[in-house]
């Protein structure tokens, strides 16, 4: 066999197990909406973690955090850090969450909104707002997914074809099993990719300078500038770490689709045990970064970062491994993106079509709407992915920048009772307005800090202000509280 | 579950300040520890830390019998 096929076929051999796993996932459970969203409410820790590790570690982690290394440098560290720190903020607030939905039945993030403050229109707003930030994440899984599979198929497969292939694949096994499908594929993901990153971060080092310790020692010597903070763009110093840091740990609880795992969960200490444990699946993430590190010497002259990880697998690797290794990746796309697509379109149904345009409809026709949505989200996310070729961790960020606006209103929701509907939906506004007046004069960082942080302090800013405005006594119904 | 105490998040506070605010105290090459770069080693070293700050916070939870 030419070195394509063979990688091809081990490509091809792993993905069609995961989607024969994905759609077997639907079980004997009668997929009905509640089912199809939530998993019937009945995951255990087992389950949680790998619904958890199955979103937070993704194509991305592959891609996106070993090209920063390649093209930042130092500021790639705070991948590892926020990845890390997000565990302390969900340990207390995942649990908040988690009852307040079991109390109210909740199914999305939006809903939530609507149990805290009684708002259908804001809680529509939350919906449309959500999926706007999941849709740059759900084309960074493709677009990462392309790359993947076209270089290790030594372009056998264009990334376009390999983009458009795995998009059909994803949507019908989401419209299948929903929930389940993804935390069975999430299984054979989670073993994969731990024996692919360890193997490659430990390989690739040893092959081409003979250990991990003399690899830093050369770069020590040659690219110093480059291994600690602010590296190549001055811009990315510690005041932009920090404020990045705090953002994107905080905003990761509040994605639509982390919301909609928490509520899978069986009881609110799931989620706490979760949380402990979670942080050790960020031993793998260094394993990424020594990838990256030595394509800085092996590889100095590459296009885009991106490319880092898999140009050094194809170039240390045999045909059969570098198949493992972009098997292993598609599914770090795949896993992460059915979540997103289930959870986009269970928002749309239920918290913008059925409270404005069908206020009487069923579970059943819901679902429809829901899987309906399902498969025009993923025609739209296909369609960005291939018409841009923007780096993937600055789509990240920008997802992060919109979603972190959701924290004012659930995290001052669940403590106090004196803000209301219209100061969170003030405060939305005007942080989302100041990170998209940053974004597009491409001022981000602003003043040495993330624009989506400083989007965050005038979110909460504005919707303290505007609560204490129209109301100063706290008027919101004790019964929202019941989660905290 | 109630409002969380005082002691547990003051433990889980911690890895906050170690990964996130102490930035510029740590993020430098030198000492190279076990090959790796301090900035890198540091946060690694973390990781397991903050495992052990959120089991402690947790152990101080379930005693007050707040956790279910």
């Amino acid at each position: 066999m030419s070195p394509s096929s063979t990688a091809l076929a081990v490509i091809a051999s792993i993905v069609g197990l995961g989607t024969i796993i994905g759609f077997c996932a639907r079980g004997r459970h009668r997929m009905d909406f509640e089912q199809w969203t939530t998993g019937g409410r009945g995951f255990g820790l087992a389950i949680v973690w790998l619904l958890m590790a199955g979103e937070i570690y993704t194509a991305f982690s592959f891609l996106g955090s070993s090209g920063w290394v390649y093209s930042k440098g130092a500021p790639a560290l705070y991948i590892i850090a926020y990845m890390t720190m997000q565990n302390v903020v969900a340990f207390y607030f995942a649990p908040a969450v988690w009852k307040l939905g079991k109390e109210h039945g909740l199914q999305t993030s939006a809903d939530v909104f609507h149990a805290l403050y009684g708002s259908k229109a804001l809680a529509a707003f939350v919906a449309i707002v959500g999926i706007a930030a999941i849709i740059p994440y759900l084309q960074i899984q493709l677009s990462g997914l392309g790359i993947i599979v076209a270089i290790a198929s030594f372009g056998g497969i264009s990334q376009n074809l390999a983009m458009s292939v795995a998009a059909v694949l994803v949507t019908s096994f989401v419209l299948v099993s929903g929930i389940r499908a993804v935390a069975g594929i999430s299984v054979l993901k989670d073993v994969l990719m731990i024996v692919v990153v360890v193997l490659a971060g430990i390989a690739i080092p040893v092959g081409i300078f003979g250990g991990i310790g003399p690899m830093f020692a050369k770069l020590i010597a040659t690219i110093p500038g480059h291994l600690t903070m602010p590296g190549p763009v001055k811009s990315l110093g510690h005041g932009w770490f920090v404020t990045m840091v705090i953002l994107s740990s905080a905003g990761q609880i509040v994605w639509p689709h982390a919301v909609a795992s928490n509520f899978s969960a069986k009881s609110a200490d799931t989620l706490r045990r979760n949380a402990i444990i979670l942080p050790l699946y960020n031993l793998t993430i260094p394993f990424v970064f020594f990838v990256g590190f030595a394509a800085l010497v092996a590889l100095p002259d590459l296009a885009k970062g991106d490319l880092a990880y898999m140009s050094m697998a194809k170039l240390r690797f045999s045909p059969l491994l570098l198949g493992l290794v972009g098997g292993a990746g598609a599914l770090a796309a795949i896993v992460p993106a059915s979540i997103m697509l289930l959870t986009c379109g269970t928002l749309f149904a239920k918290n913008v079509v059925k409270p404005f345009l069908a206020p009487d409809l069923g579970d059943l026709h819901t679902g429809r709407i829901a899987r309906g949505t399902v498969v025009i989200l993923m025609a739209i996310s296909l369609a960005l992915a291939l018409g841009n070729s923007a780096a993937l961790a600055s789509l990240l960020q920008l997802g992060y920048g919109i979603v972190g606006q959701f924290l004012p209103g659930i995290t001052l929701g669940l403590l106090s009772r004196r803000v209301n509907a219209k100061g969170v939906a003030t405060g939305m506004v005007a942080g989302l307005g100041i990170l998209g007046c940053l974004e597009v004069a491409g001022r981000d960082p602003f003043l040495g800090m993330a624009a989506g942080f400083i989007g965050l302090i005038a979110n909460f800013g504005t919707t303290i202000a505007v609560s204490r405005l129209r109301s100063p006594a706290g008027r919101r119904p004790a019964t929202a509280l019941a989660g905290f | 579950m109630r409002t969380p105490s005082w002691r547990s998040v003051a433990v889980a506070g911690i890895p906050v300040v170690g990964i996130c605010l102490s930035v510029p105290l740590w993020d430098r090459i030198q000492p190279v520890v076990l090959g790796l770069p301090f900035n890198l080693f540091w946060l690694v070293a973390w990781i397991p830390l903050t495992s052990v700050c959120l089991l402690i916070a947790h152990r101080i939870e379930s005693k007050r019998g707040g956790s279910e």
